[in-house]
């Protein structure tokens, strides 16, 4: 039962950060790619149905969470509590900059929001991939669970190390592949080949730099990362749209497995003493709640996967770059 | 101030925030939804103009509503884990049956309405929107029991082990009295936000358009059958709450000593006993007990009960707090509901209202939503000290090793960032009332050519 609920934890993390993966690199290259206001209009409207929908996956990853690891949910949050509130307030500033683009008035309005729109979307990405690292990493956690120290350096400590600095850059790479790879799929005109040129570049960029960590540091992970990441290029580069994002996807699922399962039982790990190490079964709600919980997701979620997919076909087609003549 | 202190205004801050959107998004859908079934069945393209408009003001309340939701999910952890730690077991399930029932069915449906007009069939298209209200609704039933919990905790056992609460039955948490008494308040409040912010706008447009006419007829309306249900609701929450919190209805009059037939003070003067005091007689204990003769305890008494029963320390909330915020939210509140129902005597039969009335009718949703604001505020701090009430005290729930500096750091972040929010907020919403009822048609800018090409 619990090692059944850490899978759909893990789950609901993989959807988020590959869903709304791609709509944090639409985010932070709309307005890049986007040449005039136009054309940045197209590629936001790409994601404009989906990006809500694909964010409550974060909303269900940690409310699922909280109800089956509730100790986990505690630590977690407590210990990194200052990233996470960066987190969520460029959350609330990306969010409210999309929703807001397209209603208010005027090319100079529509040109603070995308700014605003690239800015917090790399923002996010950057400390998405610091946290993922620290993740790996673990917290000072002390004996009681909770993260030692004092002051702001506390909680901001932990994510101002070189590997979180490495998480962060792997963690744009991912969703400035995931965004290229989306926009080429869901776009026509001028943006679909941009796009396209950017993934072949990522593509190939990305595997080279991969290669040099694989066999600088003889990481098997790095060197499957970089074989990918070649395959996600030269997809693009033959106008397998379709195939180049699932390629992407595919990767950014299994890097997230990996996060969550280097550790095996132990789902945040203490640098200070393994003793002080959080497992699975010590974090694991009682089997009641377990139970509740999985009455409700087998109810409930083959039903919004159902009604989310649904959502994905009706706004299946390709959104013009192009300017259509009136 | 201390941490515990700053935790405590964060999370108010923050929350309070949270529910100037909330409510707007419950009744705006649920306005949106009546005007497009108005519209399908009648057929008038003034309901379809007006549909169109309040789904503009709906997604982008909706928007700020979800992003400070998102932050409500994580200030549990964030602030309060020892606090999520103990009620995981209770809170956690309802966090998460929330998230997955509620908000991937708002989240996704608002989207296919929104985008959807041209994409599907008039039916379903119309049952999108609804599936939103019901969503909306759906997400205050839910939260709305965990909160309740707090007030009144049901549905748990103390695991002997462990030491924490573990749910026993998800339905009785679902259940408890005091939600089946707050929840048709908090929605009837909704109502009221609502309608009040049609009627401003609806008012306010009046001269560009005569559709707006409608509009405005429909807010007062809202207003008012909103308010007369708070007051409906709010006498049966009452009672509910004499019942399991007595401390807190005694705190809401300044009551210290217990009372037979007791008054309810419109005013006072002087503290903590009155000097003068305007008072309704009977209404207290008819508030509380629904008998005017009944007893109604007092502060006095209530303390020395809750120190034998609970061991020493203080029970007693802020009074002043307590006592002045009940009053706002009533007063706010009706005065909301009267000058609506005002207005809709001044137009009955096609009259127009007074100009005086039309140039303050603009600022009426500043009263509901003062009334929403001033109820949590009564709410959360007269249950003071207890986070959940007879087992464990607020200060047990804050997150150890908890720093000021770090809440100081981001109590201000979510001031800013918030504060940004509602301005802009604020001028899109007057923005989009300014713009013509019935645009031109955009030219649509999709392909024919489905995405994927393999
Ligand atoms: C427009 C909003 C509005 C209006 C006009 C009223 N209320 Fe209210 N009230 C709320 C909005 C609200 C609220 C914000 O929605 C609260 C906070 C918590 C809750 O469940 O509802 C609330 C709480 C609340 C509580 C506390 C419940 C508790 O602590 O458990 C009581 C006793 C009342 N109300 C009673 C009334 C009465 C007797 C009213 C009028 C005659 C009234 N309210 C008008
Ligand atoms: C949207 C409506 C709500 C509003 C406006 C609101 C308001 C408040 C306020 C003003 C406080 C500060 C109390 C104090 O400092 O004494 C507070 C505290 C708190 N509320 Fe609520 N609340 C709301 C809903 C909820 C819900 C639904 C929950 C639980 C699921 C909740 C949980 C808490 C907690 C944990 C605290 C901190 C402990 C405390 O200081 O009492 N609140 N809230
Ligand atoms: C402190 C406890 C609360 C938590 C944890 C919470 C959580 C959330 C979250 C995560 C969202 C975003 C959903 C999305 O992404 O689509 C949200 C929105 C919403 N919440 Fe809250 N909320 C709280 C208090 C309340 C209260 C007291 C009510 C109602 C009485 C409420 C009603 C709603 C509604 C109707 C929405 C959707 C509409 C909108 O976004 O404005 N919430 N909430």
């Amino acid at each position: 039962m619990i090692t059944f609920w850490f899978a759909v934890v893990v789950l609901a993390w993989v959807l988020f950060f590959v869903l709304e993966g791609f709509d944090f690199g639409v985010g932070l290259l709309g307005p890049v790619l986007g040449r005039d206001d136009h054309e940045r209009g197209a590629a936001v409207r790409t994601i404009g149905p989906f990006w809500d929908g694909n964010e409550v996956w974060l909303v269900a990853a940690i409310g699922v969470t909280f109800a089956a690891f509730p100790a986990w949910y505690s630590a977690l949050l407590s210990g990194l509590y200052l990233p996470m509130v960066v987190l969520l307030l460029l959350l609330a500033v990306r969010g409210v900059a999309l929703e807001f683009r397209g209603k208010g008035d005027g090319p100079s309005y529509r040109r603070r929001a995308d700014i605003a729109l690239a800015l917090s979307s790399l923002g996010i990405v950057l400390v998405w991939g610091a946290l993922l690292a620290t993740f790996v990493r673990g917290l000072a956690l002390g004996a009681d669970g909770s993260v030692t120290g004092g002051g702001l350096s506390r909680t901001l400590g932990p994510i101002w190390s070189p590997a979180a600095a490495l998480g962060a850059l792997a963690a744009l790479f991912a969703a400035l592949m995931l965004g290229a790879t989306f926009l080429g799929l869901r776009t026509s005109g001028p943006l679909r080949h941009r796009a396209r040129t950017l993934a072949r570049w990522l593509g190939s960029g990305g595997a080279v730099a991969l290669l040099v960590i694989g066999f600088g540091t003889g990481s098997r992970l790095a060197l499957a990362a970089a074989a990918l990441s070649l395959l996600a290029g030269m997809l693009a580069r033959s106008g397998r749209e379709a195939l180049a994002f699932a390629v992407t996807a595919l990767s950014v699922a299994g890097a997230v497995v990996a996060v969550f399962t280097t550790h095996g039982d132990v789902v945040l790990r203490s640098t200070l003493d393994p003793r002080w190490s959080l497992t699975r079964d010590a974090a694991a709600a009682t089997p009641q709640a377990l139970e509740l919980i999985t009455w409700a997701g087998v109810l409930i979620l083959p039903g919004v996967i159902a009604y989310q997919a649904f959502s994905y076909w009706v706004f299946r087609r390709r959104i013009a770059s192009e300017r259509v003549p009136s | 101030m201390d941490v515990l202190d700053l935790t405590r205004l964060q999370f108010a801050v923050v929350t309070i925030y949270h529910y100037f959107f909330v409510p707007l998004s419950i009744s705006l859908a649920a306005a949106a939804a009546g005007l497009q079934i108005a519209w399908l069945r009648t057929k008038r393209s003034s309901y379809l103009d007006l549909t169109k408009f309040v789904g503009k003001l709906l997604i982008v309340t909706f928007a700020v509503g979800v992003v400070t939701g998102l932050v409500q999910e994580f200030q549990f952890g964030l602030g309060w884990s020892s606090f999520a730690k103990f009620y995981g077991d209770v809170f956690g399930p309802t966090l998460a049956i929330e998230g997955m029932l509620a908000f991937f069915l708002e989240a996704t449906f608002l989207a296919l309405w929104y985008f959807g007009w041209d994409r599907l069939p008039r039916l379903v298209h119309t049952a999108t929107i609804v599936i939103v209200a019901i969503g909306t609704v759906l997400s205050a039933f839910i939260i709305l029991a965990a909160n309740s919990f707090m007030q009144h905790p049901v549905a748990y056992a103390l695991d002997p082990v462990t030491g924490r609460a573990r749910l026993t039955s998800f339905t009785e948490l679902l259940l408890n009295k005091v939600n089946l008494a707050a929840f048709p308040h908090t929605l009837a409040g909704a109502i009221m936000v609502g309608g009040a912010l049609l009627l401003a706008l609806g008012v306010w447009r009046l001269a560009a358009d005569g559709t707006f006419r409608v509009l405005a007829r429909l807010g007062a309306w809202m207003t008012l059958a909103g308010g007369a249900m708070t007051a409906l609701t709010g006498d049966h929450l009452g009672k509910v709450m004499t019942e399991v919190q007595p401390m807190k209805m005694a705190a809401a009059e300044a009551l210290y000593e217990t009372t037979k037939g007791a008054p309810f003070s419109i005013f006072t003067l002087g503290s903590p006993f009155p000097d003068f005091s305007l008072d309704i007689p009977w209404l207290l204990s008819i508030l509380a007990k629904g008998d005017p003769n009944a007893t109604v305890q007092g502060i006095n008494d209530l303390q020395a009960q809750y120190v034998s029963q609970y061991g020493p320390g203080s029970y007693v909330p802020m009074i002043p707090v307590a006592f002045w915020s009940f009053r706002v939210m009533i007063g706010a509140g009706m005065l909301a509901a009267a000058v609506a129902a005002y207005y809709l005597w001044r137009t009955r039969k096609h009259r127009d209202a007074p100009r005086w009335l039309t140039r303050w009718l603009p600022l009426i949703p500043v009263l509901p939503a003062v009334a929403n604001t001033f109820g949590w505020i009564f709410t959360e701090t007269a249950r003071q000290p207890w986070i959940a009430f007879g087992i464990s005290k607020v200060a047990d729930g804050i997150s150890p090793g908890l720093t000021s500096s770090e809440v100081i750091a981001s109590l201000a972040g979510f001031t800013v960032v918030y504060g940004i929010l509602a301005v802009v907020w604020f001028r899109l919403v007057r923005h989009l009332a300014r713009q013509p009822l019935a645009p031109p048609p955009v030219t649509v800018a999709e392909t024919a050519e489905p995405a994927p090409v393999y």
